[in-house]
């Protein structure tokens, strides 16, 4: 079981939050011309690597919030988790 | 090579066993080889087998970080099936069926394929008739489909629960009466021994450093064990896919993902089918050892842990009691994870890649198993001819691009959206 520390809620379980995936794709920016390149890495391309991983967790059972957490991929250690609008440092 | 068969059993049985040859060598990797596979589990064995039979391509290594076996190849809950809607899928995993039956005598190996048949269970009208249509598809590919009602379901498991006030009735099935299992291990080892016999080198405890890439080219491979030197290198890892791809700089479509298995205490014979449950993701088979062998949801957010977390097995297992109450009552044996390498659309690749000689082998998600013989046989093609079959023409890594996904359940790693 993961313990992840809302920023809204504080030390939750894991079983009140559902995962969103990686924390670092950035959408396209609107209006500008974006190549089929840019649009498949925003979609589909993904680096997944073993370590520290940013990802986005909603605390769905709780304050719906989206938050981003700091997690490593192969010990599960949570390292840092920020609000949704903070950026990543 | 000595022949494995009651002849050399009993000739063996008088010298306690001693005698035996090893069932493939532990070379030291030379210099150069035409071909270099890395990843020792089934597909990376099964395709240096057909390189070796079907296309005379002997000089061929296999480079495995562990040891063979120890990945997903025996992690897996040894389902093998063809019951795919999508043209691609079908005629792919109906291709690997004939593979499958022809197996044990192929490789001098007993891997002990049990055609027991597979049951995807109902649970509204409206699956049903979606079943209807799969099953339908299903058998203008030439693979066995019966759809069966919800009578004809309990005279087949009757220790499902039939009750009338559950959460999810059972309205029927589709069963794919030729699907079934193998013993898992008996694959890797009888594709192992076969390819070590051919001539090709299973290097064990051998981790791939880096690449070296020039003008677009592959030249070769960086190992732990030293260079090796190579005008062609086949991908098979699996749930190592985007380690190695960050190591030749591609981002692919791919994210790692783990998936639990479990079995329970042994029992007597009780169940003689797989049987999936058609509300959740819940599936179960009886080992000929009589473990129920389980398993269902990914853990649902990028790991490498290799081992499962138990929310999930919770979450499975309630569908799984859900399915059949009895379950309740075994102990636990066993839980396990291994790492998936999960498509974005649910369906492999096997492909060519942007660098000259190198080729693609991952994408395999829940399905990685059965696939074995077909995903070698046509990666061994691919590597060989250095085009793609027709049978692996439709998981190519560009479909991605050019909007052509193989979208057979729509999930792939998004799990949370079913």
């Amino acid at each position: 079981m993961l313990h992840i520390k809302c920023p809204h809620c504080g030390m939750r379980s894991q079983n009140e939050f559902s995962y969103g995936g990686d924390a670092t794709v950035k959408r396209p920016e609107l209006g500008k011309e974006i190549s089929d390149q840019d649009w498949d890495n925003f979609v589909y391309n993904r680096k997944s690597l073993r370590g520290k991983h940013w990802e986005l967790w909603q605390h769905l059972s709780g304050c719906r919030q989206w938050i981003k957490v700091q997690r490593d991929t192969a010990t599960h250690e949570i390292f840092k988790t920020l609000k949704a609008n903070e950026e990543i440092s | 090579m000595q022949k494995y068969s009651v002849f050399s059993l009993v000739k063996n049985a008088l010298s306690n066993h001693e005698n035996w040859d090893l069932a493939w060598k532990d070379p030291t990797p030379k210099k150069e080889y035409d071909v270099v596979i890395i990843g020792g589990g089934g597909h990376g064995l099964a395709t240096a087998y057909y390189l070796a039979k079907e296309h005379n391509i002997t000089n061929v290594a296999i480079i495995e970080k562990g040891w063979i076996g120890g990945g997903n190849v025996g992690r897996n809950t040894t389902i093998i099936r063809s019951n795919y809607m999508h043209d691609d899928n079908a005629l792919f995993s109906e291709f690997g069926m004939d593979l499958w039956r022809k197996m044990s005598q192929d490789l001098n190996y007993n891997v002990m394929f049990s055609p027991r048949g597979i049951i995807n269970l109902a649970h509204s009208d409206a699956q049903m008739n979606t079943y209807a249509r799969r099953g339908n598809s299903m058998r203008l590919n030439g693979i066995d489909a019966v759809l069966l009602n919800r009578e004809e379901v309990r005279e087949i498991i009757p220790m499902a629960d039939f009750s009338e006030n559950v959460r999810f009735p059972i309205f029927g099935g589709l069963m794919q009466p030729s699907a079934g299992t193998a013993r898992h291990d008996a694959v890797a080892w009888g594709y192992a021994r076969q390819a070590d016999d051919m001539g090709v080198d299973i290097i064990q405890n051998c981790e791939v450093i880096g690449f070296d890439v020039s003008a677009g080219k592959i030249n070769g491979v960086r190992t732990s064990r030293g260079d090796i030197k190579a005008k062609k290198i086949g991908l098979c890892v699996a749930g190592s896919t985007n380690i190695l791809a960050e190591k030749l700089n591609m981002t692919l479509p791919i994210e790692t993902h783990l998936l639990q298995a479990c079995v329970s205490e042994p029992v007597k014979p009780v169940l003689d089918k797989v049987v999936t449950f058609g509300a959740g993701h819940f599936y179960i088979s009886q080992s000929d050892k009589g473990e129920m062998v389980m398993g269902g949801d990914l853990d649902g957010y990028n790991s490498y842990a290799q081992r499962g977390n138990l929310p999930t097995l919770q979450h499975v297992l309630t569908e799984g009691i859900a399915m059949m109450p009895f379950l309740s009552k075994l102990k636990m044996l066993r839980t396990w994870g291994g790492i998936m390498d999960m498509s974005m659309d649910g369906s492999p690749i096997i492909d060519k890649t942007h660098i000259e000689g190198l080729y693609l082998n991952c994408g395999w998600c829940y399905g990685g198993f059965k696939a074995t013989p077909a995903s070698g046989w046509t990666f061994a093609h691919t590597i060989a001819q250095d085009r793609v079959h027709e049978l692996n023409a439709g998981y190519s890594l560009n479909r991605f691009n050019t909007g052509h996904l193989l979208d057979e359940k729509g999930l792939g790693t998004k799990t949370w959206i079913s």
